[in-house]
C-alpha cells in the first residue's frame, strides 16, 4: 500500500497537475467499497460460494438430470456412484444429487425472504424508536427485548406450530423472530446519525419527519444493515434446517436441505449418506454467507477489523 | 454502582411482563384444543366442553390472563394438562438434566476455546494459528443438529463406540454416564468453543499490541505474568460478553441437542408440550427460558461493570 502510494505522488510530481487529477479518480476508484472488498480474499470467497449456491439454486433444472420429487421404489437406497446418482438415492429412490440442488432453491428463498420480511419491519420499528424516542421508543424497544428473551429456536417452533407448515409460513416464522435484532442495529444507528450536523440542518430548513426518515438518515445506516442481513441469511439458512428438521418446516415431499435431513435423520442406521450431502451443503453455504458478511464489514467500517 | 445496578433490575420487570403476554397470546393460537388432545379422539363434545370447564379455558382470553398473571405472581405456574402435575416440579425435575450437558459443554468450550485463541494470538500467523482459525470458522458456520448426526453415525453405528440416545445412570457405571455426555457435548459445545477461540485471538491481539504491555515487557516482567496476567485481564471484556450470549444460545442449542440424542432434559419436553398442547407447561417453560435468558444478561452486565469500570449505564436507552 505504502509502496503503491509513493510510486503515485512520484509519477504525479513528473507529469503535473492534468495526469494528478487522473490519478486522482484512479485512487478513489480503488477506494470504492466494492474494489476494497475484491482486495479482501475472504471475503472473496464467501461471494464466490454463496454466487455458487445461487447458480445451483437458479438453474437446477439444467443441472440435475432427474425429477426431485418423481419416486422409484426399485431404486431406494442407492449408494452414491451406483448408476449414476451420485449422492446417491433416498428411500423412495429419488436422485439425492436432484434433490439437494432443489433443496437450494427453497433454502435460499427461505433464508432471503426471512430475512427480507425480518429486516423491512426491524428497519421501520428501528427507525421510528431511534428517530421520535420518548415513550414510542421505550414501548419499541421493550417490547424487542421481550422477544429477544424468548430462545429464538422456540419462538419459531411456536409461531410454526400456530402457522402450519409450508415455505411462506417458515418465511415469516423466521422473519418475525428475526425482527429486534435489525430493530437494535437500526435505533442504535438513527440515534448517532440524527444529531449530525447535516440532520440538524435540514431539520432548520423544516424537512419533514417522513423525508427526514427515508431521505436523510434510512441510507446512512445502510452499511451496517448490508453487514447484519449477509449474516442473518447465514443463521436464517440454519433456523429453516433446524425447523424442518424438528418436523415443523418444510416437509416431504417438498425438497428444502432441512427436510432432506430429517429423512436422512431415519435413516441414518442404514443410509447414512443421505443426511451427509445436505448438510455439507448447508455448512458450506453458512460459511460462504458468514466469510462474505465478515468481509464486508471489515470493509465498510474499518474500526470493526478484526 | 449499586444505584445502576438496581436500575438494570428494574429494567427486568417490563421485559418478563411481555414474554408472558406473548407466551400467552402465542399459545392460545396455537390450532387445536387442549381438552380434545387430553381426551383423544373418541371424545364426545359435550366431554370436551366439560373438560374445558375444568381446565379453565371457558373464560374468556382477558381472565384467563390476568388469572395466569396472579398465579405465576404467586409462584404457582399452573399444572400440566398431559402429566397432570404442577409445571413447576416438571421443569425442576427436568432441569438438572440440561444444565448437566450445556454446562458441561460451556466449561470444555471455554478452556478449549480461550486456550486456542490465546495460542493463536500468541502465535499469530503462524499455520496452526490458520488452522485453528479456519476450523473455528467452520464452527461458528455449523449447523449442531446435523454435526449431531454425523457423530452419532460416526461413533455409534459405524465405530459402536458410544450409545446412541439416553441419559446414562451413574449406578451402572461411571463409563455409562460419561459415554452418554460425550456426543451431545461435542455437539453443545462446538458453536461456543469456535466463538469463544475467535472472540478471545481478536481481544487479545488488540491488547498485546498495546503500549501498556510493551511497557510492562520493558521493564523486565516475565512474559509469563505478562501473558497471563496482564494481557488476559485486559482482553476479558469481550470474552465475557460473548459468554453471555453462549450461555442463553446455549440453552437454545440444547432443544435441538436433546431432540437429536432423546435427552431427557427441558428441550425434549417443550417439544412434546406443544405438539401436545399443553398450554400451562409451554407457558412455563417459555418463561422459564426467558427468565434464565434475563438474568444471564444481568449477570453480564453487572460482571462487565465490575472488570471494566469505565463502562457507564448512563441514561435510560434499552440498549
Amino acid at each position: 500500500m505504502m509502496k503503491e502510494e509513493k510510486k503515485a505522488q512520484a509519477v504525479a510530481d513528473a507529469l503535473g497537475t492534468e495526469s494528478n487529477e487522473e490519478l486522482l479518480k484512479r485512487e478513489r476508484r480503488a477506494n470504492s467499497a466494492w474494489s476494497k472488498l475484491r482486495r479482501n480474499k475472504t471475503a472473496m470467497v464467501g461471494l464466490a460460494i454463496v454466487c455458487a449456491m445461487i447458480f445451483i439454486a437458479v438453474f437446477a433444472p439444467l443441472l440435475s438430470p432427474y425429477d426431485p420429487a418423481a419416486i422409484s421404489p426399485t431404486e431406494a437406497f442407492l449408494k452414491p456412484g451406483v448408476d449414476g446418482h451420485i449422492f446417491g438415492t433416498d428411500n423412495v429412490g429419488r436422485d439425492l444429487l436432484t434433490r439437494v440442488f432443489y433443496g437450494a432453491r427453497v433454502s435460499l428463498l427461505v433464508a432471503f425472504g426471512g430475512t427480507v420480511v425480518a429486516g423491512i419491519i426491524g428497519v421501520l420499528l428501528g427507525l421510528i424508536a431511534g428517530y421520535f424516542g420518548g415513550i414510542v421508543d421505550t414501548i419499541i424497544m421493550r417490547i424487542m427485548d421481550g422477544m429477544l428473551a424468548f430462545p429464538y429456536i422456540l419462538l419459531a417452533i411456536i409461531l410454526m406450530t400456530v402457522l402450519g407448515s409450508g415455505i411462506f409460513n417458515v418465511i415469516l416464522a423466521i422473519g418475525i423472530g428475526n425482527v429486534p435484532s435489525f430493530a437494535r442495529v437500526v435505533r442504535g444507528e438513527v440515534h448517532i446519525i440524527k444529531n449530525e450536523e447535516y440532520c440538524n440542518a435540514a431539520r432548520v430548513i423544516g424537512v419533514s419527519n417522513a423525508r427526514m426518515l427515508f431521505t436523510h438518515i434510512l441510507p446512512n445506516t445502510i452499511s451496517p444493515l448490508i453487514v447484519y442481513a449477509t449474516l442473518g441469511i447465514a443463521g436464517a439458512i440454519i433456523s429453516e434446517a433446524a425447523l424442518s428438521f424438528l418436523g415443523l418446516g418444510i416437509s416431504e415431499p417438498t425438497a428444502s436441505w432441512g427436510s432432506i435431513l430429517q429423512t436422512g435423520k431415519n435413516w441414518l442406521q442404514t443410509s447414512p449418506f443421505i443426511a451427509t450431502y445436505s448438510g455439507i451443503f448447508i455448512l458450506i453455504t453458512v460459511l460462504g454467507f458468514n466469510l462474505l458478511g465478515d468481509g464486508i464489514r471489515d470493509v465498510l467500517d474499518p474500526k470493526m477489523k478484526k | 454502582m449499586l444505584k445502576t445496578i438496581l436500575k438494570r433490575i428494574l429494567q427486568c420487570i417490563p421485559t418478563m411482563f411481555i414474554v408472558v403476554t406473548f407466551t400467552f397470546i402465542l399459545t392460545r393460537m396455537i390450532p387445536g384444543s387442549p381438552a380434545a388432545t387430553i381426551l383423544g379422539p373418541q371424545a364426545s363434545a359435550a366431554d370436551i366442553a366439560e373438560m374445558e370447564i375444568k381446565l379453565g379455558l371457558d373464560q374468556p382470553y382477558w381472565k384467563q390472563f390476568m388469572d395466569y398473571i396472579l398465579d405465576v405472581l404467586q409462584g404457582n405456574f399452573g399444572d400440566s394438562y398431559m402429566y397432570n402435575r404442577p409445571v413447576l416440579d416438571l421443569i425442576a425435575e427436568r432441569i438438572p438434566n440440561t444444565l448437566q450437558i450445556t454446562v458441561t459443554a460451556l466449561i470444555i468450550a471455554l478452556i478449549i476455546g480461550v486456550g486456542i485463541g490465546m495460542f493463536s494470538a500468541l502465535h499469530q500467523y503462524s499455520i496452526l494459528d490458520y488452522v485453528f482459525m479456519v476450523l473455528a470458522l467452520v464452527g461458528v458456520s455449523m449447523p449442531i443438529f446435523w454435526l449431531g448426526l454425523m457423530l452419532v453415525n460416526l461413533f455409534s453405528v459405524q465405530l459402536g463406540w458410544l450409545p446412541t440416545q439416553g441419559r446414562g445412570d451413574l449406578a451402572i457405571g461411571l463409563w455409562d454416564f460419561v459415554s452418554h455426555m460425550i456426543l451431545p457435548c461435542a455437539c453443545l459445545s462446538t458453536i461456543p468453543m469456535a466463538t469463544f477461540a475467535r472472540i478471545t485471538r481478536s481481544s487479545m491481539l488488540e491488547v498485546i499490541h498495546n503500549d501498556s504491555i510493551k511497557a510492562l515487557r520493558a521493564r523486565g516482567i516475565s512474559e509469563r505474568s505478562v501473558i497471563w496476567k496482564h494481557a488476559l485481564k485486559n482482553a476479558l471484556p469481550p470474552i465475557v460478553t460473548v459468554l453471555g450470549l453462549q450461555i442463553a444460545s446455549c440453552f437454545t442449542g440444547a432443544i435441538l441437542t436433546e431432540s437429536i440424542f432423546t435427552w431427557p432434559g427441558m428441550g425434549t419436553m417443550i417439544v412434546n408440550a406443544i405438539t401436545n398442547r399443553d398450554y400451562m407447561l409451554i407457558q412455563g417453560v417459555v418463561l422459564f427460558f426467558a427468565l434464565v435468558f434475563v438474568i444471564v444478561n444481568l449477570v453480564v452486565d453487572v460482571v462487565y461493570m465490575l472488570i471494566n469500570p469505565r463502562v457507564s449505564y448512563e441514561g435510560g436507552g434499552s440498549k
